[in-house]
């Protein structure tokens, strides 16, 4: 395994194409500029790669869309407005059911936000990132070693599903340097073999499909088509347009709930003895790693308990804290206001009290400020 | 008794309408799914559909196809080409709402990028689907439901010309306008088809055909009015010709 100093954006990319991403679209947005650029730079040392600069961010989506339905490996990247602009192309690629990666890099709020590291938009990732009701599994990574062990099997989950997959990073993560192991190249055999699954659409340009017609690829009802399994309960629902859509946002539901079954994945850091529970994700779990320490130091029993996907959301995990141990949690955010808070409100229904810890719009929260909010606590 | 003609395998029976009565779309799509068959490439062939009346067209066209978001086709078709096999022709059939209004972006950077697909661009001067609003491509005068008194120039300036603006870029290798009013115009139709797809096989690059169509339903008028209306009005606003063939 290859051991690298990298930037985190740059490392993402690489992880990307590592991981069979072939081909990728975007446009400049600070501050992932550096995800477009390592791509554009690495395309022709990649055999069968191709990279796009959209004329904008609702063409790049739409790229990657059109990649996607040609059975390769496709992402784009973007930050907070720009990720908003893609919401369109997004929808469409989740309606179709199509597999890409999309990485988001927050910015720190409405409209033009900050280019500084933020977590403003939670609630755009995990609740709507565009219309009708899809959502994405969604992974947090609090270090660029998490993050490109994140994006190199992303495209898997995204094939499994016949779903986009969000990679939700922050300025902190896309910007900072860190020694990285990199993961080996997925062959051309495997991922060939990965593209045999995608079942309804691998004749695309190749004359008819097994069930003896062509390819009909569509935002309608696209998951009738790509969820074999789901639809084997079904048998032969008919070409009625509604019947049809209403079945395929049955399957989508059906994922969602197995995804809570399945794909919840949460880290218990120092929660054996844990008296105060700190709920946090990606930049801001990171330091709360670090206030961790100070507390302890000071005999304060802190834990942190920190989602790695932020959806499916660890709601059981909240839900069995003990409210006789966990006297009071902590929500840490770089989020004015806090709404991964919701989801946890929402996990704990009122058992233990929760306050919060909030900073916005690009103030990186600080070590000493996670310390004293807990030693404020009451 | 030898069979002379029969209905193109490139579109799927039963074929019973959809377009109302006197749409060119019918004759236009009829013509691309005849091209694709004639040059052997039903098999081969994957059409980006834009949205609006275009769209009925994936009800027919048994080839295989793609829905892509309002305006978006051009660039879905970029993303496309990359994955599918070498010798697949993508193409984009799209309405001039779609095309010259909400994708200006999509199709302008395309052509620039000199991307090797093929563009079927259906102008009928209107949002046929949605009711007949009024279109980058509607006549100064022309009414629309967004435009009751007229399009004036004052308020909405003038009609788009899409060959016209993209022969100003560099990339592209072929434009073209044509016009299905009549027998001899489906079959120069047909011959700007059968060269952009050709074009695209051969490597060349990026193809753009326009097909001037009317709409009865939305223009107010009978089909054989419509057809005269064309004539006397549409076709002097936009010119059928072939612009560029490098």
């Amino acid at each position: 395994m290859e051991r690298k100093f990298m930037k985190g954006s740059e490392a993402i990319a690489e992880a990307a194409i590592r991981g069979g991403c072939r081909f990728f679209s975007g446009y400049p947005i600070t501050p992932q500029n550096e995800i477009p650029e390592y791509f554009a730079r690495r395309a022709p040392e990649v055999d069968g790669f191709s990279f796009r600069q959209g004329e904008s961010e609702v063409a790049s989506v739409n790229m990657v869309m059109g990649a996607a339905a040609s059975g390769a490996r496709a992402m784009t990247s973007s930050s907070s407005p720009g990720v908003a602009l893609k919401s369109e192309g997004m929808s469409y690629i989740a309606g179709s059911a199509l597999p890409m990666v999309l990485c988001s890099v927050m910015r720190g709020g409405p409209g033009i936000g900050s280019i500084q590291p933020s977590q403003q938009d939670y609630w755009q990732a995990t609740k709507a990132m565009g219309n009708g009701g899809f959502k994405m599994l969604v992974f947090a990574p609090h270090t660029v070693q998490e993050a490109v062990d994140m994006t190199y099997t992303a495209f898997d989950y995204a094939e499994r599903d016949h779903n986009p997959v969000c990679i939700l990073a922050d300025g902190c993560i896309a910007s900072m340097m860190e020694p990285v192991s990199l993961p080996e190249f997925v062959s051309d055999e495997d991922i060939e073999k990965a593209r045999d699954k995608r079942n309804y659409y691998i004749t695309i340009g190749k004359g008819k499909h097994a069930d003896g017609k062509h390819v009909e690829i569509s935002s309608g009802a696209g998951r009738v088509k790509a969820d074999v399994e789901f639809m084997k309960s079904y048998g032969d629902i008919g070409a009625d347009y509604g019947v049809r859509g209403e079945v395929s946002n049955r399957s989508m539901a059906a994922m969602f709930k197995r995804w809570a079954e399945k794909d919840v994945a949460y880290e218990e850091y120092m929660m054996d003895d844990a008296e105060i529970v700190i709920a946090a994700y990606g930049t801001a779990a990171r330091v709360s790693k670090a206030a961790i320490a100070v507390l302890r130091k000071e005999g304060i029993k802190a834990g942190l308990l920190r989602p790695i996907l932020v959806n499916p959301f660890p709601t059981a995990a909240f839900k069995s804290l003990d409210p006789k141990k966990i006297k009071h949690i902590l929500d840490v955010e770089m989020s004015i206001p806090g709404q991964m808070l919701e989801d946890v409100e929402h996990a704990v229904q009122g058992a233990i009290p929760i306050s919060t810890c909030l900073r916005s719009c690009g103030v990186i929260i600080s070590r000493e400020e996670i310390v004293a909010a807990v030693r404020n606590l009451k | 008794m030898e069979k002379i003609y029969s209905r193109t395998k490139g579109l799927q029976a039963p074929f019973t309408g959809g377009f109302c009565p006197g749409c060119f779309h019918g004759v236009i799509s009829k013509s691309v799914a005849e091209v694709l068959e004639e040059m052997d490439l039903l098999d081969r062939a994957v059409c980006v559909i834009g949205v609006g009346c275009c769209c009925i067209c994936s009800r027919y066209f048994d080839f295989d196809k793609m829905n892509a978001p309002h305006g978006r086709a051009p660039a879905v078709a970029t993303g496309l080409k990359h994955g599918a096999p070498k010798d697949t022709v993508v193409f984009t059939y799209q309405g001039d709402g779609d095309l010259a209004s909400i994708g200006i972006a999509e199709i302008m950077y395309a052509a620039n990028r000199g991307e090797n697909i093929t563009i079927v661009f259906v102008n009928n001067s209107t949002y046929g689907m949605t009711g007949g609003q009024m279109a980058p491509t509607t006549l100064i005068g022309q009414k629309a439901t967004t435009s009751p008194y007229g399009r004036n120039v004052a308020e909405h300036g003038y009609p788009m010309h899409m060959c016209e603006v993209l022969n100003q870029l560099g990339a592209p290798v072929f434009i073209e306008r044509v016009s299905c009013d009549s027998p001899a115009g489906v079959l120069k139709a047909k011959k700007a088809l059968q060269k952009g797809f050709q074009n695209q096989l051969d490597g060349k690059g990026f193809s753009f055909i326009e097909l001037m169509s009317s709409c009865p339903t939305n223009w107010g008028m009978t089909p054989l009015e419509s057809v005269a209306f064309m004539r006397e009005h549409t076709l002097k606003e936009f010119e059928v010709k072939n612009f560029r063939d490098r």
